[in-house]
């Protein structure tokens, strides 16, 4: 925590809007630290940086930023960045979302901005349930697991969000864990610097909601828990699925170079418009 | 890519997606539904040729919500879209008047509910253009009823919507959106282009929503080097969050007031022998120009009857309604509904004034026939 307090002044409305309303033992603060850490050893000017959120935990998090931000309606952050980066292919756009948000309600643009494979960058923080309205269940909820909306055990499949956006066509696909903090800050990094989709999964323990509901301790408990049920892909690359049952894996998931879209829109503006000027004496 | 002072056979969604263009749209987000579609086959054709940018987004919540993000980032924006669509987009329209940002929504309207009649006339969206988001917000709709008033429309809503910082609706229906008409078009010199005021304040001092006399405030663009936040919560003057008391009012009075105190410079009717007549046909759009045609009608029958268009449907023209149409026997109010604006004009006239529906929700237009039948029943 001593690391972030270089960084108070410079990226947080730190006079204007805190506290901030995420619980205690929550790991929203933690992912917004990696943010921070990673905009600032890219050497970006605040003006540049456009952070985008929807509704719930996780989409409060740009009013607490000195960038330029936008809290959006509930699952339409990727849309109204679309919209944003369109128009300023200069900016560098960040979309925060909570599992809900990314995935449910919002799960048409998401699948359709990593189709795109336009130059955002999204972190989903991923807690397993809605922590704003009281812990019901959510696309990511394991099997089995008590919400306010699955009392009797969650009975649905969850998604594998990585797998999910992967396929969906996004550039860059890595997944974290709050407890893992050096190692979100390098891959939000290397999502940040990725041209195209880029997407980083951030598992994060709600104590107050799924955790209480599950029985799973208390928030130390559930950090030790993303500690002792994780490994990082270049483990989990030697293990058998037998070993890797249950188990998080973490790192960099998938990559690959792609046409950008604001690149493949200008193109096709330079294309529109010679093709206009041959015709034009 | 304007044909400005030609005369052409236009289509009244062409003239639509031509007065954009005239305005300067940089930003069109949609998905397609007729009958609006070819307002986005046209720009999908004509923004690239001015480095704008037309984007087909996965439904309609998504384009009104790409409108909005490049609205922010400075970019003049709209869409357009119909029926279903229209519901969909409501949500996004609310967030539009509370964070105040402007853009176009062109709504041709179809006949519903759900599918409805695909895609034939109706006027059901009137009330859900004033009413249909949740919340209690200010809301400009203009109503046109000709190819050229399309084109000029299209131009004055943008206009609107960058002065006043607020959405602004075209409600079309489907035969003025698909009806051909000889236009000529404006000269370029004559068209009056408006932008959102932009401020003047040193960047460390800018706060989004400033109050005015006007109660609009200058507004910066995402990526200008203000820095400012956005959100659909009930916000102060920088933007952030708040419940205060007096800072919601502040915010609530000014979302309002912006709109009521400037209604001069909003509400536009158009009468035709009203003053002269004891009997007047109440119509907008489409429906107008049968109202038109079935005054001549009556007129060669030695009847004389007036007609009152509202050109601006939100808000009302109370004063004008009032002032008006009052002191008559019968106001005939023919609409592709069943009964939506006819309930604005019974608010406004005493009940000696007798109101004399006409309606029709079966995908067909009112004709001047329908109404000059009516009107013989109670001449």
């Amino acid at each position: 925590m001593a690391a972030i307090l270089p960084y108070e002044y410079k990226y947080l409305r730190a006079k204007k809007k805190f506290p901030h309303v995420w619980c205690p033992g929550c790991g929203i603060g933690i992912v917004m630290g990696s943010i921070i850490r990673a905009v600032d050893s890219l050497g970006w000017n605040k003006n540049d940086v456009m952070l985008v959120s929807g509704i719930g935990c996780t989409s409060r998090m740009p009013v607490y930023l000195d960038f330029n931000t936008l809290h959006t309606m509930h699952g339409r952050a990727l849309a109204f960045a679309t919209g944003v980066k369109l128009a300023n292919p200069e900016l560098r756009v960040i979309a925060v979302m909570g599992d809900g948000d990314a995935l449910a309600i919002g799960g048409n643009h998401i699948i359709h901005a990593a189709r795109r494979n336009i130059d955002i960058t999204s972190i989903i923080v991923n807690n397993f349930n809605y922590g704003m309205t009281g812990g019901q269940h959510s696309p990511t909820t394991p099997v089995n697991a008590i919400t306010s909306t699955s009392p009797h055990g969650m009975i649905e499949p969850d998604f594998d969000t990585c797998a999910l956006l992967s396929a969906a066509g996004a550039s860059f696909v890595a997944r974290a864990t709050v407890y893992h903090v050096v190692e979100m800050d390098g891959l939000i990094r290397q999502a940040l610097e990725k041209k195209g989709f880029s997407v980083v999964e951030a598992l994060s323990p709600c104590p107050t909601n799924f955790g209480r509901a599950n029985r799973l301790g208390d928030a130390v408990k559930m950090m030790e828990g993303l500690r002792d049920n994780s490994v990082t892909a270049v483990k989990a690359a030697g293990m058998t699925p037998e070993e890797l049952a249950g188990k998080i894996v973490r790192g960099v998931l998938s990559e690959r170079e792609a046409p950008e879209y604001t690149e493949l829109y200008r193109g096709l503006c330079a294309r529109v418009q010679g093709a206009r000027a041959e015709v034009a004496p | 890519m304007i044909p400005w002072g030609e005369t052409r056979l236009v289509q009244g969604n062409e003239a639509i997606a031509l007065g954009a263009l005239a305005s300067g749209v940089r930003f069109f987000g949609g998905y397609p539904i007729t009958p609006s579609t070819e307002v986005a086959e046209i720009l999908a054709r004509k923004l690239p040729e001015v480095d704008g940018v037309f984007i087909q987004m996965e439904d309609e919540i998504a384009s009104i919500s790409s409108v909005m993000g490049a609205s922010l980032a400075g970019a003049r924006a709209m869409t357009a879209t119909s029926g279903p669509g229209f519901s969909l987009m409501q949500e996004g329209l609310g967030y539009g008047c509370l964070a105040e940002i402007p853009f176009v929504l062109v709504n041709v309207m179809r006949a519903g509910p759900s599918t409805g009649l695909p895609t034939q006339v109706s006027q059901g969206d009137v009330m859900q253009a004033r009413w249909g988001t949740h919340g209690d917000h200010p809301v400009i709709a203009l109503c046109p009823a000709g190819v050229r008033e399309c084109f000029d429309m299209t131009i004055r809503a943008f206009n609107l919507s960058e002065e006043f910082r607020t959405p602004v609706l075209l409600l079309s229906d489907e035969v003025i959106g698909h009806m051909r008409e000889r236009v000529t078009f404006p000269r370029r010199e004559d068209v009056r282009i408006l932008d959102r005021p932009i401020p003047q304040t040193p960047k460390e001092w800018y706060e989004h929503y400033h109050p005015t006399p006007s109660n609009v405030s200058p507004m910066a663009s995402y990526g200008s080097g203000y820095r400012f936040h956005v959100t659909g919560l009930t916000h102060d003057r920088q933007g952030f969050p708040t419940r205060r008391i007096d800072e919601v009012v502040e915010k609530m009075a000014r979302l309002k007031n912006k709109i009521v105190r400037r209604l001069d410079e909003l509400i536009e009717v158009k009468t035709h022998n009203v003053e002269k007549s004891r009997v007047v046909i109440f119509a907008y759009g489409s429906v107008y120009r049968s109202a038109l045609a079935a005054q001549v009608m009556l007129e060669k029958k030695h009847k004389k009857v007036g007609v009152f268009r509202p050109v601006t449907l939100w808000p009302f023209p109370d004063r004008e309604v009032k002032e008006l149409l009052d002191e008559k026997d019968v106001i005939i109010v023919p609409e592709l509904n069943q009964g939506q604006l006819i309930h604005e004009v019974e608010r406004l006239t005493s009940d000696c004034v007798r109101i004399l529906p006409v309606q029709r929700v079966d995908g067909y237009a009112i004709t001047p026939e329908q109404i000059v039948q009516a009107a013989l029943e109670v001449m």
